[in-house]
């Protein structure tokens, strides 16, 4: 029993299933060289051109920017900057219509070219095998490569993997009809793509490359062949001429008789696909630091006098290569961007091309004429012989139809890679692949939903568990405030009424009856809020009795002081400053605190109901005792004022007498 | 002799099944009532309230103790076909007589015209808007639900309900094919 790299070697080649064999249509461009384009007037560069995250735009409106400057720069995984194509300024950042189906806007940089196609400084790597694997991943990614087959995966993220590779797999098959771009790529850049190749056999190490072309591309074939003569480990595979055996699962079956399982990518069996045209990006960015910013693209049809392949810039509007090749619209004229087995109609002519475009297609009504009249599925099972993923087409179709969705993805419908094959074979013209793609769209859609469901359930249960403890919290604060308040401001506002009583007691009679009823009011509190005073009492009664035994140690330790500086070291020292400090401080603080008692009588009269509830009681009584006492005594003075007053005046007289 | 030497392999059968069915009740326990969590994950989570309960969890509960299963207008029939499925009951159109297919909304604040009063913070069940006292609220539209629950308290009337925009991600292709444009 061989082994699967000897039977390879041998020329073995297996069998794909399903395919069909549409008319080529091939000749109309694969035998003229490719040529350049003039500049364009507006060049329109989307800022995301593939599969990922567009990057951060560098560049500002109104700025000048040379041939090859990025423009965006990657900020996340799967992002990959986008280059000008020529030199020129920057007109506006904008969304502009995206060469999508759909047409719907998308952020792009429209620069203005100065004609003068000025390089900026490019970095070519002569001996890229001198730089680690990191770098030459960062140089792949920084040059804004990704897949040019169609598909527009990013290229470093594909050559990242971790998994080894056995087989590298150069896609040179370009099956699907009137594309010619890979061939004459081939044709006339073997030794760049080459090179490509050689980059990538440094990075993964395979143990062999298998350069697969279709044996309707001859030249190309010979071409290759005599570029990879010196390699040993480059074979150079041909293969019959069936679509969609370009389709990268297809050729994997193809050239290995591996099948990729289910949601699972050729990596992961060891085997890893690159078109050609990728590879020719990645030689020319490491070999001579140019990045991604033009393409070969077909431009062909038969309402096209000239059809040929060029070197159209990224960004350059379809109308732009469409008028370079004498176009001639018919009536209802269609532009298809892509082949016609895969492609989609633009709805425009001022559509940018993009990384991934490699075929404009201008057809005529004869040529490809519309399929608008559906007929209803005769179940002729035409669909699923031409299925190249072995899929149901017709029973997928009743399901699309219905919206059922769970049965699609029962049936594989992911597995569907939309070559149109299915299209192409059915008699009653049932657009099938628009239904998947329908219906695609709509799985995908209901798969985001539910994340999104399940976010949003998630930020309901914590934002209610946020709630509640705000709500438990609130409740505690509360609790904490409202003890304080009974004690503390009761005691405070005692003692500020007492205050007044005393201060303002010789001012009138009208500020006596004030603290008449002032103290009435206190008397009512004091006996409202008797345990509260207490409490507090008791608490000034501890601290009295804490201070005196500060007191006595403080002359305890002054003695001790005395007493050990006969023996007095450094240490002593600095512990008797630092108790003798300790002791200012707390006679301080001591003074105080008796100052303030001698202040307040109030207070004392507070210290006094310490002793007892009963005792405080009395106290009050005696409070409202003393305030009346001064209520009496500020009149009584009064009196005696107007009678010093009186005496003053006799005084006075006197004095006058005496004068006289 | 016979009967009780039956009676007696009978009644240790019973025993021995006994243990393992009460071994198996304790150990398999299930913890909450699993269709109520059926239930909440086909509901769309929108916490909207519009089904007269406060928030999808309470009306999964009340589904689960036989509520109806049509008073949901944000998942649409989609979701009362699922519900009705699951539940075994005939599906019944929305109540309400909602549109077939909801249109997915979702909130923008004018900004020029938010006094900031964050009365439509509090009113977000998923906590999608962002803002402070007298400064300008906004919303997250990646987290927002569609829900409405914030158009009712905003006092100057500065929240709209908007369907989102279509872009390159979220288009669906078109049936109907593309129209076709003179080529200029």
């Amino acid at each position: 029993m061989e082994s699967l790299l000897e039977q390879i070697e041998r020329g073995m080649l297996w069998q794909a299933p399903g395919g069909v064999h549409p008319p080529g249509h091939k000749a109309l461009t694969e035998s003229i060289a490719i040529s350049q384009l003039p500049i364009p007037e507006k060049l329109i560069v989307p800022i995301k051109q593939h599969i990922g995250v567009h990057g951060k735009v560098l560049i500002e409106s109104g700025q000048f920017v040379l041939k090859g400057q990025a423009l965006t720069a990657p900020n996340q995984p799967w992002s990959v900057p986008v280059h000008a194509p020529t030199s020129g300024t920057i007109v506006a950042i904008q969304a502009m219509p995206s060469a999508h189906p759909s047409a719907l806007e998308e952020i792009s940089i429209i620069l203005s070219p100065d004609g003068k196609d000025t390089w900026c400084d490019l970095f070519p790597i002569s001996d890229y095998a001198s730089l680690d694997y990191e770098e030459i991943i960062q140089k792949i990614q920084m040059a804004g490569i990704c897949g040019m087959g169609g598909a527009g995966f990013p290229a470093y993220v594909k050559s990242q993997t971790d998994k080894k590779i056995e087989f590298l797999i150069v896609n040179g098959v370009e099956c699907e009809p009137y594309i010619t771009a890979d061939d004459r790529l081939m044709q006339e850049h073997a030794d760049e793509i080459i090179h490509g190749i050689s980059v990538l056999n440094h990075l993964l190490k395979p143990e062999k490359i298998l350069i697969a072309i279709e044996n309707d591309k001859p030249l190309a074939i010979k071409s290759m062949q005599r570029a990879s003569e010196s390699f040993e480990n480059i074979l150079v595979k041909t293969i019959p001429t069936k679509y969609p055996s370009g389709g990268e699962k297809q050729l994997i079956q193809i050239l290995t008789n591996k099948e990729v399982p289910t949601r699972k990518i050729p990596a992961d069996i060891g085997i890893l696909v690159q078109n050609v045209g990728t590879l020719f990006a990645i030689g020319e960015a490491i070999h001579k630091g140019k990045p991604l910013i033009e393409r070969v693209i077909t431009v062909t049809g038969k309402t096209l006098n000239k059809p040929k392949n060029v070197w159209a810039l990224i960004g350059s509007e379809v109308k732009h290569l469409l008028d370079n090749c004498d176009f001639e619209p018919q009536a209802q004229q269609r532009v298809i961007m892509g082949g016609p087995m895969m492609g989609f109609t633009l709805p425009s002519v001022r559509i940018p091309v993009v990384k991934t475009t490699n075929c404009i297609l201008a057809p005529n009504q004869i040529e490809l004429p519309f399929n608008d009249n559906e007929q209803a599925c005769i179940r002729c099972s035409a669909c699923a012989d031409a299925c190249p993923a072995s899929l149901l087409p017709q029973q997928l179709q009743w399901f699309a139809k219905a919206k059922e969705y769970d049965k699609l993805e029962d049936h594989n419908l992911f597995d569907c890679i939309e070559c149109g094959a299915c299209n192409y074979v059915c008699p009653s013209e049932i657009p099938l692949v628009q239904y998947y793609r329908v219906a695609k769209a709509q799985i995908k859609e209901q798969q985001e939903e539910q994340i999104k469901a399940q976010r949003a359930k998630e930020r309901f249960e914590i934002r209610n568990q946020r709630l509640e403890r705000e709500k438990e919290e609130r409740l505690n604060r509360h609790k904490k405030i409202a003890k304080p308040k009974t004690a503390d401001e009761q005691t405070k506002i005692a003692q500020a009424m007492a205050k007044v009583t005393t201060n303002q007691s010789d001012k009138s009679a009208v500020s006596a009856a004030i603290a008449r009823a002032k103290a009435k009011k206190l008397q009512n509190q004091n006996s409202e809020t008797l345990p509260d005073n207490t409490e507090v009492a008791i608490k000034r009664a501890q601290r009295k009795e804490k201070a005196r035994l500060y007191r006595e140690e403080k002359q305890k330790e002054t003695l001790d002081s005395d007493n050990n500086q006969a023996p007095s070291s450094e240490t002593d020292d600095k512990k008797s400053a630092v108790a003798a400090a300790v002791a200012r401080a707390k006679a301080k603080k001591l003074a105080k605190q008796s100052e303030s008692d001698t202040n307040k009588d109030s207070r004392e009269v507070e210290s006094t109901q310490a002793e007892d509830p009963r005792k405080a009681a009395v106290a009050a009584a005696v409070a409202r005792a003393k305030a009346k006492k001064l209520a009496k005594q500020s009149e009584s003075e009064k009196n005696e004022g107007s009678s010093q007053v009186e005496l003053g005046t006799s005084d006075d007289k006197k004095d006058s007498k005496d004068n006289n | 002799m016979i009967l009780i030497y039956a009676l007696i392999a009978l009644g240790s059968l019973a025993l021995i099944f006994g243990l393992i069915l009460g071994f198996a009740g304790v150990r398999f326990k299930v913890d909450s009532n699993p269709i109520v969590d059926q239930v909440d994950e086909i509901l769309p989570q929108t916490q909207c309230g519009q089904c007269g309960y406060p928030g999808c969890r309470p009306y999964a509960e009340a589904i689960a103790n036989g509520d109806d299963v049509n008073k949901c207008p944000p998942g649409g029939d989609a979701t009362v076909k699922k519900l009705a499925d699951l539940m075994g009951v005939e599906a019944t159109p929305l109540a309400g007589g909602e549109a077939q297919e909801p249109i997915k909304t979702v909130a923008y604040i004018r900004e020029d015209e938010c006094i900031g009063c964050t009365k439509c913070i509090q009113a977000c069940p998923v906590d999608a808007i962002l803002g402070a006292t007298r400064q300008m609220h906004t919303v997250l539209i990646d987290e927002c639900t569609g829900c409405d629950l914030c158009v009712e308290p905003c006092p100057v009337d500065c929240i709209d309900m908007l369907p989102l925009k279509t872009t390159t991600q979220n288009w669906k292709w078109n049936l109907e094919s593309i129209s076709v444009k003179q080529i200029d």
